[in-house]
């Protein structure tokens, strides 16, 4: 095990390419049981959706997007495959990280910028990515990824209009980075 | 024959229980793949670490042809597959809203939950953003909703918008992956970066 978790640098990373079929497989296992494929912010949504009817429980009549989303979500918006699944996922990047003793509690950054730095850019970042995910109807997970998979258009568009902004703002961000 | 959940071969019960075990597969392979480090994520932007496009494009073609052949052999019905609807508008200034997010955050969703788990507190950071974002929709759709809903295409395959097979496609993709591929390792020699 400890023998084919090593990248040809000495990181105890899956090698890319391996990841990456492993990663094609769960999402072909997602496709095959449910029909649908893996979710990140779709789960985000049904947490807040809850935590709205929680606090109004006429919200439904009130804001127009709960309207729309429980138009489209039958039951109780906890139910649903991706908040099952992001559970999962929270199990499972645990595990992973226990196994290759990389649980810490810390903030990761550039030597060139303090924690500060980062934290800021950090809920910036969540922030415009939380939003532009409800925009675009789903994000690296659900809306590229396995749009992409399914070969979708809208996948592609999305794909490539995350990777090509990120890209194109590279530059202004780089004392973040490098 | 699949998919299972739509031809009701399997329980709601039991569909939502393997959501978790898929999920668990889904976390594990993102952090053991190096998905839980925003610096590593980010690296793609730079070329010093280019292990997210290797990652994401070898999964997306796997199930890609997973889908076709499995649909080939007649157990799974395309039909009954979820095609993402094309919303052109929304779903190209979402992404530009996201790629911005990105580049500043460091993490996108299902990624930001890994760090998290694994004890990354700007990737806690990130998570608490991640719901301020969605709220923030959520309170202002109203203001949104027309774009949201604009140039509405149905669900077209990518495949079909190029009038080509999808089988045709999936080898012009392959072919297209491997050669970001080639760039991609030529790039991690060229800006070298110590491991972190």
């Amino acid at each position: 095990m400890s023998n084919n978790i090593k990248t040809e640098r000495g990181k105890k990373y899956l090698n890319p390419y391996v990841g990456g079929v492993l990663l094609g497989l769960v999402l072909l296992a997602a496709n095959f049981v449910s029909g649908r494929g893996l979710g990140a912010s779709g789960a985000i949504k049904s947490v807040v959706a809850t935590s709205i009817e929680m606090v109004d429980k006429d919200a439904v009549n009130n804001l127009p997007f709960m309207a729309e989303y429980a138009q489209s979500h039958s039951g109780s918006p906890m139910r649903s495959w991706l908040v099952f699944q992001m559970l999962g996922v929270i199990v499972g990047g645990f595990l992973s990280g226990a196994v290759a003793g990389r649980l810490k509690l810390k903030v990761e950054h550039s030597p060139k910028i303090t924690s500060r730095r980062r934290l800021v850019f950090a809920l910036a970042g969540g922030i415009l990515f939380g939003f532009g995910s409800q925009l675009g109807r789903g994000c690296t997970s659900g809306s590229a990824l396995s749009g992409m998979a399914v070969l979708s258009l809208g996948g592609f568009i999305t794909m490539m209009a995350i990777f090509g902004t990120a890209f194109a703002l590279a530059y202004f961000f780089r004392r973040n980075w490098i | 024959m699949g998919p299972l959940a739509p031809y009701e071969i399997i329980s709601e019960n039991t569909n939502f229980l393997l959501a978790f075990f898929i999920g668990i597969a889904f976390g594990w392979v993102l952090e053991s793949s190096g998905f839980s480090s925003s610096r590593k994520l980010a690296g793609i932007f730079y070329g010093y670490d280019t292990v997210v496009l290797k990652v994401f494009f070898t999964g997306a073609i796997t199930a890609m042809l997973g889908l076709l052949f499995m649909s080939l052999f007649g157990w799974v019905d395309l039909d009954l597959v979820y095609v993402n609807p094309t919303y052109l508008t929304s779903a190209i200034i979402g992404g530009v809203v996201m790629g911005a997010g990105f580049i500043m955050g460091g993490f996108c969703p299902g990624t930001s939950f890994c760090g998290a788990a694994i004890g990354k507190i700007d990737a806690m950071v990130f998570v608490v953003g991640l719901f301020i974002g969605v709220y923030g929709f959520t309170f202002t759709y109203g203001w949104w909703e027309k774009l949201y809903y604009a140039k509405y295409l149905g669900e077209p395959k990518v495949s079909e918008a190029l009038g080509m097979k999808d089988g045709l496609f999936g080898l012009l993709l392959i072919i297209a992956a491997l050669g970001m591929f080639v760039v991609a390792e030529w790039a991690e020699k060229k800006f070298p970066r110590e491991e972190y």
